[in-house]
């Protein structure tokens, strides 16, 4: 998206996010997104005006032991997906 | 009444047989996880999705004796203000049923106004328990975060969202609250400040000497008759003995876009688990092939599951997310919008040192019409300015009804300090 004051939006940049994203869109969607994106990323613009803030959060690390302990079984585990083989997952080829 | 269609599925689990909660029903947002029972986010991509556990909440439900009566409708991944972007269907406001219940809980907030349900859960993210209780004429409570355990809880932007009830009176949203709040070792980000709590106590309506702050900036631009409904019910506090002070929040201006890069950054991420294989929608039945052979490689794949798999508002804000998150304008996106978080933050720590609690109409807007925000998604995304800042700022809020506009409800949301649930509570009960 360009660097004007306001954000063009062109459809090949949403297709490049899209990809990134591994959503693919129909031509329709494409041109949709643009035009929507293009008005709000106008408002995520306008956070150029927003001030630096000193900001401490109080955040503290939440540790337990590493314990074993009961979990979801393995047939539990493959319940819900669509393609399995010998008690794994079937995913798609790699490349 | 037409059929609200408050529910995704309709299906009882029964709780203990005593406890709190003892002879009532409640229904479930469908992105709270229960065990056995389809859990489907509103979403084609987890149609028939069956969790294998409870969520921590709905455990504490069946602990305090509560029959679940079914899983509530919503907007897609807690995606939207009005429940239409739900793949199955949008549910009908039941205060007038040409409208929106608003979003995202809205079958939780419809299903308690129309008495289907005694109680329900939500989980609010910028809004998604205040707006729809607002539009329902009911109360909902967003509380601080860290009080209530996420643990089961289908995430979409971890960093604000909190799971909180719905109920038709403060005093039984608060008793609700008192049976989900508390710490669980499976979500790190849980504190023990709501252990033992009992908030429901706190809705004696006593505001004696309550000073309310009330931001100016989230007065402007709001309905006409919201405002009005709004200040009426300000009179009624102070008539109670309430004062009220004015407060400045520069910052709130900022809030919506902050929100938005915040929460389609942390979407982008938490939703790139959904690929059909270990469980959602898969790509041989996404592109109707025979065998997951002809799905092409990793990436063709599930890319092929996730275009089928999820609707328009969904992809947007992937998509926007994705785009925030990449090389070149992370700072100028993600960055600013902490920045921004920040900035709010420390507006309302000063605000809250002037006040007890802060007020605000819930919504700008009266309930919308159905179908009519679903064509400019920018215009939905401003009607959450007075909700997402409290989701930004860690801060507990409840809308409770303030009184109509024109024959419909109107939400009042008040805003306290990290964990000063009581003090919401408590003012909130002052207008009923």
């Amino acid at each position: 998206m360009s660097d004007g004051d306001e954000p063009a939006v062109t459809g090949e940049e949403v297709r490049k996010v899209a990809d990134l994203a591994r959503v693919d869109l129909n031509d329709e969607e494409v041109e949709q997104f643009a035009e929507q994106f293009e008005a709000v990323l106008a408002d995520f613009e306008t956070l150029d005006e927003v001030p630096e803030v000193e900001s401490e959060p109080d955040l503290v690390n939440v540790m337990r032991a590493d314990e074993v302990r009961e979990g979801l079984t393995q047939e539990e585990a493959l319940d819900n997906a669509a393609q399995t083989e010998d008690g794994y997952f079937k995913g798609p080829r790699v490349s | 009444m037409p059929e609200l269609n408050a529910y995704i599925t309709e299906e009882r689990i029964e709780g203990a047989d005593d406890g709190p909660l003892a002879g009532k029903t409640v229904a479930v947002k469908d992105n709270i996880s229960t065990e056995g029972v389809e859990t489907t986010c509103g979403s084609k991509m987890l149609e028939g999705y069956v969790p294998p556990y409870d969520a921590t909440v709905v455990e504490r439900l069946k602990a305090a004796g509560a029959t679940i009566n079914g899983k509530a409708n919503m907007d897609e991944f807690g995606m939207g203000t009005t429940t239409e972007t739900s793949h199955f269907g949008a549910t009908l406001n039941p205060v007038d049923t040409d409208r929106v219940p608003g979003g995202s809980s809205g079958g939780s907030a419809a299903a308690v106004a129309a008495g289907e349900a005694d109680l329900a859960l939500g989980s609010d993210t910028g809004g998604s328990v205040r707006a729809p209780a607002a539009f329902c004429g009911v109360v909902g409570i967003k509380p601080t975060y860290g009080l209530v355990s996420r643990y089961g809880l289908v995430a979409y932007a971890n960093s604000l969202e909190q799971i909180g009830p719905i109920a038709p009176t403060v005093e039984e949203a608060a008793g609700l609250l008192d049976v989900i709040a508390g710490a669980d070792e499976r979500d790190a980000t849980t504190v023990d400040e709501g252990d033992g709590s009992n908030y429901a106590a706190a809705a004696d309506g006593d505001v004696e000497g309550l000073t309310i702050g009330v931001p100016a900036e989230l007065l402007e631009g709001a309905d006409e008759g919201v405002v009005e409904t709004f200040w009426d019910a300000i009179d009624d506090l102070e008539a109670q003995g309430a004062d009220t002070v004015e407060v400045s929040m520069p910052s709130v201006e900022k809030a919506v876009a902050a929100y938005y890069v915040i929460a389609m950054s942390e979407a982008s991420s938490n939703l790139a688990r959904f690929d059909g294989t270990r469980y959602g929608l898969n790509a041989v039945e996404a592109g109707d092939y025979d065998d997951l052979a002809e799905a092409g490689n990793w990436n063709e794949a599930f890319a092929t599951a996730r275009e089928e798999g999820f609707g328009p508002e969904v992809k947007r804000r992937i998509l926007l997310g994705t785009f925030a998150l990449s090389a070149g304008y992370h700072d100028k996106y993600y960055a600013k919008a902490q920045d921004a978080r920040a900035w709010i933050k420390r507006d309302f720590d000063e605000s809250l040192e002037q006040a007890d609690v802060l007020a605000s109409p819930t919504m700008p807007v009266p309930p919308f019409k159905l179908g009519e925000g679903l064509e400019d998604p920018r215009t939905m995304y401003l009607a959450d300015a007075n909700t997402v800042p409290v989701n930004l700022a860690d801060l507990p809020a409840i809308s409770v009804p303030a009184g109509e506009s024109e024959g419909l409800p109107v939400g009042l949301q008040f805003i306290g300090p990290k964990y000063g649930e009581e003090t919401i509570v408590r003012a909130a009960s002052a207008l009923e």
